[in-house]
């Protein structure tokens, strides 16, 4: 019932997109994302998609976990196509009733429908590449010179780890519960809106006192081996910038370069 | 209320690369009012089998029939199999959910759309099927209870929906001895006061050997054994290499069978003690 989450689904591999420093990862991710905005012009589009598509021909991820990922996000990527299409002013193509659609409503809902779904495939690599345990600690790592300012960097990474960690023991323990109250002729699937809510309930009290109980004990299986947040812990896999980075960074600012200029052409 | 399994076969996730085959052609009957007692290693498909027993897994292949209707169809519907089979799963206590006893236990019958009168007579039967007293405990809230308490408070949850064939998954776990001999001892009297068919699924061979007329033993999706508790624990090698073992005194009878002592194969202390004193009084007279 719950397979098409799709929250870090990480494809193990051995590619050089796999072996970047996760800080280094998160931060040219977000460079590339945001250089996304800066596009203007036809060029600078297709520039970006063939620097997507090597990323991707060089991660090795295979395209239909990437179109799987945009499916969640298709109604958002249609009603903006739409949005734009009719709601821009411009030279009309053709009208119907009170709609018009115009030439620059067509193209700028085209740009903008890419512009999504390349945020989108852009943030999937990410995810896709990167363990959920490597991230977090990437995000730990880069939140940290912001600890200055209370804000809790480690606790912060500890909880995404613990969340994740959870995730599969939870839909398991739903699977049991629901298959426990439909032993006793609960009915999960039949009925409106209101009666399937109220459906719900039987499944949720159990599962919330379990999630509960299970937090508890953890809490208490960490204490016992005397975890204390962050200062001072040191770590199994140490971060470290290599060569493999340096170049992904030069890569990237040469990309960021290339779309910059593209804006003048 | 005969139960009856053809071929039946069960692959997690076909087709994908996570295939897994969980139950393998399997197949037996169960008589009215049997008491079994299915044991395997874990893994070995016990639970996969006794969701198929009610409907909530579907067959890959192979048919089930509960007294002659095959649940596997279409058209049977599930509130039928779901009330003539009852199923308490493994650590039944998590289930619980409302606010008070009475209206945990009656969560089964309202769903099976009775009268409050109804619920009422239903609720009373089944907290004292499992020994607990109605009046005392009807009103407080579930989770105040202690674990055996809670443990029988679900399993009377499972009872009110009037089951024919009750199924139970490991209902002894993580009780201490009395609660688990109590819990025993008042599945034994439902199948015997109630005519209930029982199948048990547990992890202790002494359990299963005091109280189950017939063994199921499972291994690796297949049957091994369908016989009676005596016939199945003489296979102590067989039942070694596939991760069970047998009830402790029916090792001490065989150690002392092997060092020439006549006396007959026992699995349970009841019946050593008979045989050995037999035995010892046949000697000095």
């Amino acid at each position: 019932m719950m397979k098409n989450i799709t929250i870090g689904q990480y494809i193990p591999g051995d590619t050089s997109i796999h072996n970047m420093d996760p800080r280094i990862k998160i931060l040219l991710t977000l460079l590339i994302i945001t250089i996304l905005f800066f596009i203007t012009n036809f060029i600078g589009y297709v520039v970006f998609s063939i620097f997507l598509a090597l990323i991707v021909y060089i991660s090795k991820v295979p395209f239909k976990l990437l179109l799987r990922g945009l499916r969640p996000l298709l109604v958002i990527i249609i009603f903006t196509v739409v949005l734009n299409a009719f709601m821009t002013q411009g030279e009309v193509i053709f009208r119907f009733w009170a709609i018009k659609v115009t030439k620059e409503g067509l193209i700028l809902a085209g740009l903008m429908g890419l512009r999504l779904v390349f945020l989108i495939t852009g943030a999937s690599i990410l995810t896709l590449t990167t363990s959920p345990i490597a991230l977090t600690d990437g995000i730990e790592k880069l939140l940290n010179p912001f600890k200055k300012i209370g804000v809790p960097a480690h606790e912060l990474a500890m909880m995404m780890t613990i969340a994740l960690r959870f995730i599969p023991t939870l839909l398991e323990e739903t699977d049991k519960i629901m298959k426990a109250q439909m032993a006793r002729g609960a009915d999960f699937e039949t009925g409106n809106l209101i009666n399937r809510a109220k459906a719900m309930v039987p499944l949720l009290v159990p599962l919330f006192i379990s999630a509960f109980r299970r937090a508890e004990e953890l809490a208490l299986a960490m204490e016992a081996r005397c975890y204390r947040g962050g200062e001072n812990r040191t770590r199994m896999k140490q971060l470290k910038i290599t060569r493999l980075d340096y170049v992904g960074i030069a890569v990237a600012i040469a990309f960021c370069a290339a779309i910059v200029g593209s804006r003048y052409v | 209320m005969p139960i009856k399994v053809e071929k039946l076969s069960h692959i997690y996730m076909k087709g994908t690369a996570f295939q897994k085959v969980a139950l393998d052609d399997v197949g037996f009957e169960i008589n009215d009012g049997e008491l079994i007692g299915l044991i395997g290693h874990t893994g070995s498909g016990k639970s996969t089998l006794i969701q198929h027993l009610n409907g909530l897994l579907k067959p890959s292949e192979g048919k089930i029939y509960i007294d002659s209707i095959d649940i596997s169809s279409k058209e049977v519907p599930m509130r039928l199999i779901r009330q003539k089979v009852g199923l308490v799963f493994q650590y039944p206590e998590h289930q619980l959910f409302e606010e008070t006893v009475y209206k945990d236990v009656a969560f089964g019958p309202r769903n099976l759309g009775l009268d409050e009168e109804q619920i009422k007579v239903r609720v009373t039967q089944s907290l004292k099927m499992v020994g607990l007293n109605y009046n005392e405990i009807k009103d407080i809230s579930p989770f105040e209870l202690s674990g055996g308490q809670k443990r029988r408070v679900a399993i009377a949850g499972v009872l009110a929906m009037q089951p024919k064939i009750l199924i139970l998954d490991e209902p002894t776990a993580g009780l201490d001895p009395k609660g688990r001999d109590e819990i025993l001892g008042e599945i034994k009297r439902l199948h015997v006061e109630q005519g209930l068919t029982v199948i048990i699924v547990s992890h202790s061979m002494e359990d299963i050997a005091n109280i189950a007329e017939r063994l199921l033993v499972m291994s690796k999706g297949k049957i091994v054994f369908f016989d009676t508790p005596k016939s199945v624990f003489r296979e102590v090698d067989v039942l070694e290499k596939i991760g069970l073992g047998v009830p402790q005194v029916t090792y001490l009878i065989r150690k002392l069978q092997g060092l020439g002592f006549e006396i007959e194969d026992c699995v349970s202390i009841d019946e050593a003690k008979k045989e050995l004193l037999r035995v010892l009084r046949g000697r000095t007279s």
